[in-house]
């Protein structure tokens, strides 16, 4: 009996506290957001006297010319694109890694973890983009994630193929099948698992990712999501209620993500961080 | 058809035999190529602007102009006061933060593995942060932190606390910016830790409680040592984060008030900004050598530790 009630005791304590800390923010968010333009530049919390949410909400979507539904697209492309890259460059790598023994390995690995540790020298990327021509282009972007994001993939595959067995390979040789079938058709569908987890851990990364593109990607154009939050913070001092507006909207993806595949994250997470 | 009666006819080595032969027809199983795509991104997008920065900080550079001036950059970044700011900084902020989310984040997972009342609902809500947009984060908290409007202060004020301006406060701004950042970032350590807890045998603790260990006995002789390969990762990942963050004090603070709150990586941003991208590129430079010089000792001595259990 004393230790139900204690559990009750700790867990409501728990579920207040964390109201408090970690829903307060949100709530706030979303109070902001339904204001008019004077009363959200109170910055207080508080009920608004008017709802103005879907008003707020054409504003921001109309403002700049449309500016955040081009950075949503932006974003949305830049995601897919990034990511797929990532998934399928990385998988080819922590599998072959995992399964080949050679000389090299070592070397590979120090590389995978530089990748990891090292933060990018900024300025000489720019001039490397500059060279190559993708500098302030959407591709140029997708291949900065990409190889930004390549170390820590790499690891969890590394991880997660050691797991696979062997035997697979030899049976799906064994049914005549060359390397690129068998890797395509027989060992990235095992790797599922950890497909998913990539796929949202980075997705998450890329989408929120602000530093990449204001260094890579200037332009009002080019903007990303994120950029767009910097803009209307800088231009429009009195529109806090457009600006609350759009950390809602860009808040949205992620929640979603979350939602859906919240079990994935977690143990696909936890799996990889332990073992890598 | 032909593919089948083709494949029923045994080869005069069977695919089996060669898999098995020897090591170089079992590697063409593994091609060595599927090495080339990752790593052609990784040499032109990372190796060479890395390689290439130890010669760019060495220059003045307009990125059409390259001037040789020798170690001006780095004199310039170890004398100027505002600069050895940002890098102390940074060693503060990284350590400050990380240390926080290992200590709290480890009392969240054990509070988080205990049978408590609404541990899902506990478990998400900690780990939702942890997905918000960083920008969107320092946005919602520079108005929280507000000194005069913000709920923060409204809520000190009626309690007779004294309400400081968190982010406008010279010796204060750094702390409450590494706060939101420990509120944000404790999820994926109090996650790591989760993990680890649960992958612990049952058998331990209950080996331990047959002895007579308390509860406080049980932490310190078995969750704690056993849960250390979750300790490492959690360290790692934090300071690598903390001493390389940007995002979050650029939109809280934007390294101010005057440098009070800069790091390497926005004076980095700034020096970016004004053009100087030489001494820029040193800071990365700096910036580099840093977190290159903590964590890899750092990581080989978790990952022996690791490995002594």
């Amino acid at each position: 009996m004393n230790r139900t009630a204690q559990r009750w005791v700790i867990g409501t304590v728990a579920i207040v506290v964390s109201f408090v800390v970690f829903l307060v923010p949100f709530v706030f968010i979303i109070l902001q957001a339904a204001k008019d333009p004077a009363e959200a530049a109170d910055l207080s919390f508080s009920l608004p006297t008017k709802w103005v949410i879907w008003q707020n909400l054409v504003d921001v979507l109309q403002s700049n010319d449309g500016q955040v539904v081009r950075s949503f697209i932006n974003s949305g492309i830049l995601t897919v694109a990034s990511v797929a890259v990532m998934v399928v460059i990385a998988a080819m790598v922590g599998y072959v890694l995992q399964r080949k023994p050679g000389r090299l390995n070592p070397l590979i690995n120090f590389f995978v973890l530089a990748g990891l540790i090292v933060p990018p020298a900024v300025v000489p990327t720019i001039w490397v983009l500059q060279g190559i021509g993708l500098f302030k282009t959407l591709p140029g972007m997708i291949l900065i994630e990409a190889t930004f994001g390549l170390s820590f993939c790499i690891l969890l595959f590394r991880a997660f193929v050691a797991t696979i067995p062997r035997e697979l390979d030899e049976a799906a040789v064994l049914d005549g099948s060359g390397p690129i079938r068998l890797f395509f058709t027989v060992v990235l569908p095992l790797l599922r698992p950890v497909v998913i987890t990539v796929i949202l851990v980075q997705s998450v990364a890329v989408f929120n990712d602000f530093a990449g593109p204001l260094y890579f990607l200037p332009g009002a154009d080019n903007s990303t999501v994120q950029l767009t939050l910097y803009n209307f913070q800088s231009q429009t001092l009195s529109q806090y209620n457009l600006l609350f507006m759009d950390v809602l909207l860009i808040t949205i993806p992620p929640l979603i993500l979350y939602i859906f595949f919240n079990r994935q994250i977690v143990a696909g997470m936890t799996s990889g961080a332990i073992k890598g | 058809m032909t593919a089948t009666l083709t494949r029923a006819v045994p080869p005069t080595r069977t695919p089996k035999e060669q898999f098995k032969r020897g090591r170089r027809s079992r590697a063409s199983f593994y091609p060595s190529w599927f090495y080339i795509p990752a790593s052609a991104l990784y040499v032109v997008l990372f190796a060479v602007p890395t390689f290439a920065s130890f010669y760019f900080a060495l220059t003045r550079w307009t990125l059409f102009d390259v001037t040789f001036i020798g170690f001006q950059n780095f004199v310039q970044f170890f004398q100027d006061p505002q600069l050895t700011q940002g890098f102390i900084h940074t060693f503060e902020y990284g350590f400050v933060t990380s240390a926080a989310k290992v200590v709290i984040g480890l009392a969240l997972a054990l509070l988080l593995t205990s049978p408590i009342l609404g541990r899902g609902y506990l478990r998400a809500v900690v780990f939702f942060p942890v997905l918000v947009s960083t920008i969107g984060i320092g946005i919602t908290f520079k108005a929280l932190l507000d000194p005069f409007h913000g709920i923060v202060n409204g809520a000190l004020g009626l309690v007779g606390l004294p309400q400081p301006g968190w982010l406008t406060d010279p010796n204060l701004a750094l702390w409450s910016v590494a706060a939101v950042d420990i509120w944000k970032g404790v999820g994926i350590a109090t996650l790591i830790f989760i993990a680890g807890i649960v992958a612990i045998p049952q058998e331990y603790v209950e080996a331990a409680k047959v002895d007579g260990a308390g509860s406080w006995k049980v932490f310190t002789s078995v969750t704690l040592p056993l849960s250390r390969p979750a300790m490492g990762t959690v360290i790692i990942l934090s300071l690598i984060g903390g001493l390389r963050s940007f995002d979050l004090i650029w939109a809280m603070t934007g390294g101010g008030p005057g440098f009070t709150s800069d790091v390497i990586a926005s004076v980095i941003y700034k020096q970016y900004q004004s053009g100087f991208y030489g001494l820029s590129t040193a800071g990365n430079v700096v910036l580099f050598v840093v977190v290159t010089a903590i964590m890899v000792p750092l990581s080989a001595f978790l990952n022996r530790k690791g490995k002594d259990l």
